[in-house]
């Protein structure tokens, strides 16, 4: 039972990896003021850059940072969009959905013969277990920690420096406070432009390590079909979160949970149909969404781009 | 004005990105001959010409009727859904003999299709109208379950636990033949096999395939078989990770860990719109009817590299066992109803 319980943990671990990168993105565009729909796309050109790198680099470190670098770049283009040409942050995010998936499939094509499901990469030239062979079989901490890859407790270590970033420091609360009244913080001579620039560019960047978690942690390669929602999800648990990084982190997980609940009930041969049990996640985030988590309030200039002329 | 400008910009690039990601459109070679041309198209579902699965191997069964046969083919990729109509029309519009849907997603659309348009010809992969079939289509089906029985039957031979799993990706009619045809096999093997069943309830969510696959190995289960499509590909890494076995699906996917996939069932939809281009050539057409094809005519078979980790003497009886379906001694169940009947009669 216990090893039963320490597989759900270790599942959870795995599933909300990934999110909890993208979600982390999505916090620090939109504690910026800064809507970011695009996660999706990011995540799609981050995964895909990850296994095209590490399938050709044999790098696991360097396919990482590349997909991280490949979804800051469509963080560029939605900060141009959304920043300097105060279009609609909306339209411009789901402009970079399209985009991504896009470009993803056109240069797969490049890069495998036509293929647009990238090669294999090898276990030894993926992201490396870090607890990997240390617990004995069998026990509970080998069920959880044994299958981890580094990448989830990156995620975890980055939720607290972002958490520390957002809160303990000067450029934390500058950058809070171009999200909540960018003209009075633009009056106090902080660089608004500047600002969520790189919040929208740091936002893509954990958006593409996500991505990159799937297609070189979770599994080893890339399909069009990898992502599937993922990015959709992550802003979710950014909302649910109350644009919170230790909260977020914890929707996610969250999530995560109610995926490792739905596999352990679903190996029983109950008389539950398998769709009804999938729902259990969605159930699950209503429920407590409802009862425990209460009004959730986004940064009062959320999507609303900053032009220096406006009158108030 | 910036923002319009802005707005512009961004459409127009998104579009050509589309475009180019596209790739060669209704790519159609011309073939100088005398004799009547036949012209033959298909319709990929969204997971278009490349992708390693059943709309890449439609596509090169075409282009081997256009090398054998000299038919000219084409083909246009589907983006999404919401394509296959307006697809299916543009094949209509440019002449072809024959148009395929490849993929049950189809079936309505090619439907819809095959009754405005009675006087062309259509055929739609893993997908059969029954009774209702109009007289220009022709639905093609496999028996998945001739090659998983196989895949099934290798399983409970080189099992060392006893246990063995199958995820599926969803409860549906195609899956249960995979299933149920494996679960035979297994048991034909060895009756006492212990078999875990699970769907993901995704075509899509590697990690989810990769949790069930995991929890599975923790019970026990040295081998898993996926139905699973994307999902599969984490049944598969986890195989790899806890080196352990996997077995692949629709093609041979052995590429994906090739020390840890121990055979595929695969099925040859190459083989079948080979064969119904080469029938339409030599003036027949099955309008109205649903092709059934499996291990006797090459529909189905398992992977050539099962010999990469399988003993001869595994790999003899196995080629045994698959002349007694061809020849119809052995029988296989394709729904959980004939499991249960096929277990009664030969599970003891």
């Amino acid at each position: 039972m216990l090893n039963n319980l320490a597989l759900i943990i270790g599942v959870t671990l795995m599933y909300s990896t990934p999110l909890i990168f993208t979600a982390l993105g999505g916090v620090i565009s939109e504690k910026s003021g800064v809507v970011n729909i695009g996660l999706e796309g990011m995540m799609v050109i981050g995964a895909f850059i990850a296994a095209t790198v590490g399938y050709y680099s044999g790098n696991p470190w360097l396919a990482f940072v590349s997909g991280g670098l490949g979804g800051a770049f469509f963080g560029l283009l939605h900060a141009v969009a959304s920043v300097t040409f105060s279009a609609n942050q909306v339209v411009s995010g789901i402009a970079i959905n399209f985009l991504g998936p896009g470009v993803a499939l056109f240069l797969s094509r490049i890069f495998f013969n036509g293929a647009t499901t990238t090669r294999s990469i090898d276990l030894d030239n993926k992201i490396p277990r870090l607890l990997h062979g240390i617990f004995p079989n069998d026990s509970f901490l080998y069920y959880v920690f044994d299958n981890q890859y580094a990448t989830s407790y990156i995620a975890f270590i980055l939720v607290f420096i972002i958490w520390y970033l957002l809160k303990k420091t000067v450029f934390g609360l500058r950058l809070k406070s171009v999200g909540e009244h960018p003209a009075a913080a633009d009056t106090l001579g902080i660089n608004v432009f500047r600002i969520r620039y790189f919040a929208v560019i740091s936002s893509g960047f954990l958006a593409g390590l996500g991505g990159a978690t799937l297609s070189i942690s979770v599994v080893s390669n890339f399909r069009p079909t990898l992502v599937s929602g993922q990015g959709f999800i992550a802003l979710a648990a950014m909302i649910f979160g109350k644009w919170k990084p230790i909260e977020t982190m914890f929707a996610c997980l969250l999530f995560g949970l109610a995926q490792g609940l739905v596999i352990f009930v679903g190996q029983f041969d109950f008389h539950i149909s398998s769709q009804l049990l999938n729902m259990l996640p969605y159930i699950l985030t209503l429920i407590v969404l409802v009862i425990f988590v209460g009004k959730s309030v986004a940064p009062a200039a959320d999507g609303i781009p900053y032009e220096k002329e406006q009158k108030h | 004005m910036k923002k319009s400008f802005f707005v512009v910009v961004m459409i127009s690039l998104m579009l050509s990105f589309m475009l180019i990601s596209c790739g060669k459109k209704a790519e159609v070679e011309k073939k100088e001959d005398s004799v009547k041309a036949y012209k033959i198209s298909l319709v990929t579902d969204v997971g278009g010409v490349n992708d390693q699965s059943f709309n890449q191997s439609a596509w090169e069964g075409l282009s081997r009727a256009k090398k054998d046969l000299g038919i000219d083919v084409s083909y246009i990729e589907s983006k999404q859904d919401a394509d296959y109509m307006p697809n299916l029309e543009t094949l209509y519009d440019s002449n072809n003999d024959l148009i395929w849907g490849i993929g049950f997603k189809m079936a309505d659309r090619v439907l819809e299709a095959a009754k405005q348009n009675p006087e062309q010809k259509y055929a739609i992969i893993d997908y059969s109208y029954g009774d209702k079939t109009p007289a220009n289509t022709i639905g093609v089906l496999f028996k998945e379950q001739e090659a998983s029985f196989l895949v099934g039957y290798i399983a409970g031979k080189m099992s060392k636990t006893g246990k063995i799993g199958f995820v599926g990706g969803m409860d549906v009619p195609v899956i249960h033949r995979f299933q149920y045809g494996f679960d035979a096999g297994v048991l034909f093997a060895n009756p006492k096999t212990k078999i875990f069943e699970q769907y993901a309830e995704s075509f899509t969510n590697a990690a989810t395939g990769k949790a069930i696959a995991n929890q599975m190995y923790k019970n026990g289960a040295d081998i898993v078989f996926q139905a699973a499509g994307g999902a599969g590909d984490g049944v598969i890494e986890a195989a790899k990770e806890k080196n352990l076995w996997a077995i692949g699906v629709d093609r041979d996917q052995s590429d994906l860990a090739p020390k840890n996939v121990l055979t595929s069932a695969m099925k040859r939809v190459d083989n079948a719109i080979y064969d119904v281009s080469k029938k339409l050539k030599n003036g027949n057409f099955d309008g109205g009817k649903t092709l059934t094809y499996s291990l006797k005519d090459g529909g189905v078979d398992i992977a050539p590299t099962t010999k990469n980790h399988v003993p001869q003497s595994i790999l003899d009886e196995v080629a045994k066992i698959k002349e007694q379906i061809i020849s119809g001694k052995i029988t296989t169940p394709s729904s959980k109803a004939e499991f249960i009947e096929w277990k009664k009669a030969n599970i003891k």
